[in-house]
């Protein structure tokens, strides 16, 4: 059977050239970089050329990097870290309501922890607006922590400006940029952003490996590792050479072939949102219409349910994913959606398809091809319809919250 | 994750419409939580001659549907309102538990059509 994979953003393929970068650290690399001899030099050399290659990548220097165990513990350390060496000079945290759980889950802790939490609203499209952050910034603000880019509708948050408020009034600032690196710019200096996440599995290196970015001066300390002096006291354990040399090529490559994959996926994106749109009735495009990632397509299909088109497109040999609640495993379908005032009828009817380096137009013809007699199908199932079913509107009714929304 | 008898039922179900001029119709679940499921009756001497569905919800919740119709069908109403959640989920092999929601629908619906039913009848 033919097999689309259009699910980038859950995760990727790592790459031969990355493959290789690892299997040399896992059979001749093997040292242990904290080792004296031959063998652990070897590891240490492997350790600084991919601290190099990451820092290049993002515009930092090699020592302002920390390698992780992934997106989810760079989050989880670089809110932490800051929250507990600053609560001396304030307890207010900041964060938006389409952030990862990641990071969401961990604001959230700190909240039963004494610390006094805000989460800013997003509009129709998932956006955090400037203002609603101005009006929310305290005197005893110490951080706020504001994605890059959306993972389920693909949204590219104005972080430059956001960040900008933080600076002037001394605040950190932090960036998950898991979804944003190798797909658009990610640069520290002129994002301005105190501190950023990256993960391997999302560029084509591999799973369980992730990179902390803190920048120089910034009051961080490690707060939930304990352990010996790797990563100059940052973060305990014995490296994960293999991963972390693997990173490191992977966003060597990711930054080289941006600007151009960039182009050609926004040219399949904007096919894929354009045949969706012009052959299938009854759909919404999440998130942005175009400040989003050049790979990202998110749809919501009315009177349908996300997790039985997942099931009829994997029967078709087509991955890509779903925010309905039959696929999160809880009731509630994506926090995401339902934050950017989507009703819930319509959140357990959403389609996320992220394109990657191996899909072609001929995979999106394919995907038309298919999704057409699935959605007619399930439809012809369904007891909603446009007469019986909640009527979503393009007003305001349910975004209710945020000031950037002036419609 | 799911059993092959879900996975055919997914696929082909069974029994899917609606009767226009059913004799019991039962309508439960809302949008909100993500599954909804309409059981349309006929019946005929107290034995359901035909039932139709139709679902709005996962792979589970389209699979139960399908089967709770085959089996009640040809049953009268006191035994289909003995078909439990539960033995329909047993006669489709098993669910993943976190999907256990979404399939005790589908006998609640069927009871709920025939309580439809019964109303009608007074
Ligand atoms: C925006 C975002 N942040 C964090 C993560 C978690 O990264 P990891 O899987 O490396 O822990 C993901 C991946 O799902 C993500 O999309
Ligand atoms: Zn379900």
């Amino acid at each position: 059977m033919r097999r689309v994979y259009m699910d980038h953003s859950a995760t990727t393929p790592v790459r031969p050239e990355v493959v290789e970068e690892m299997l040399n650290c896992l059979t001749e690399k093997f040292g242990n970089p904290s080792s004296l001899h031959y063998f652990g030099r070897q590891g240490r050399s492997a350790l600084d050329e991919a601290r190099e290659k990451v820092a290049n990548a993002i515009g930092a220097k090699p020592e302002e990097i920390v390698f992780t165990s992934g997106g989810t513990e760079a989050d989880n350390m670089a809110i932490h870290g800051v929250a507990m060496l600053n609560q001396n000079r304030g307890n207010h945290v900041i964060t938006s309501a389409v952030e990862h759980h990641a990071v969401l889950n961990t604001v959230k802790a700190l909240g039963k922890q004494g610390f006094t939490v805000t989460i800013l609203p997003v509009d129709k499209f998932g956006m955090v607006s400037v203002e609603d952050l101005a009006n929310a910034i305290t005197d005893k603000t110490i951080l706020i922590s504001i994605m890059h880019a959306n993972n389920e509708v693909g949204t590219v948050q104005p972080i430059k400006e956001l960040a900008a408020l933080a600076r002037a009034k001394g605040i950190l600032f932090h960036t998950d940029a898991v979804q944003s690196m190798g797909k658009i710019p990610v640069n520290v200096d002129e994002l301005g952003v105190d501190l950023l996440t990256i993960s391997g599995h999302k560029i084509y290196g591999p799973k369980g490996i992730g990179a902390l970015y803190i920048r120089k001066g910034t009051r961080w300390r490690q707060s939930l590792f304990h352990g010996g002096a790797q990563e100059r006291l940052r973060r305990a354990g014995t490296e994960n050479v293999p991963g972390i040399a693997a990173l490191g090529r992977a966003c060597e490559l990711a930054v080289q072939e941006l600007a151009e994959e960039a182009v050609r996926l926004t040219g399949l994106r904007d096919k894929l949102i354009k045949e969706v749109m012009d052959k299938i009735p009854d759909v919404r495009l999440t998130g942005h219409p175009t400040k989003r990632l050049p790979n990202h397509v998110s749809f919501c299909f009315e009177f349908i349910e996300g997790e039985s088109m997942l099931l009829s497109m994997d029967m078709k040999g087509i991955a890509a994913s779903s925010g309905s609640a039959c696929t999160s495993g809880s009731l509630e379908p994506s926090h995401v959606l339902l934050a950017m005032g989507i009703p819930h009828e319509l959140a357990h009817g959403s389609i996320r398809l992220t394109l990657g380096r191996d899909n072609t137009e001929e995979d999106v013809d394919y995907f038309i091809e298919n999704m057409m007699p699935i959605v007619e199908r399930l439809r012809a199932m369904s007891p909603l319809n446009s007469e019986n079913e909640f009527d979503f509107e393009d007003s305001c009714a349910d975004c209710k919250v945020s000031s950037s929304c002036h419609l | 994750m799911y059993t092959e008898k879900v996975m055919d039922h997914f696929e082909n179900p069974r029994n899917v419409g609606e009767i226009p001029d059913a004799d019991g119709v039962g309508l439960v679940g809302n949008p909100t939580c993500g599954d909804i499921m309409k059981i349309y009756l006929k019946v005929d001497n107290d034995v359901i001659t035909d039932i139709k569905f139709k679902t709005f919800g996962c792979g589970a919740a389209i699979a139960t549907s399908s089967m709770v119709t085959e089996m009640a069908k040809g049953k009268t109403i006191n035994e289909a309102l003995r078909l439990s959640n539960q033995a329909v989920a047993e006669a489709l092999d098993g669910l993943p538990p976190q999907k256990m929601h979404c399939s005790n629908l589908a006998a609640d619906a069927l009871h709920a059509a025939i309580e439809n039913y019964r109303d009608k009848q007074k």
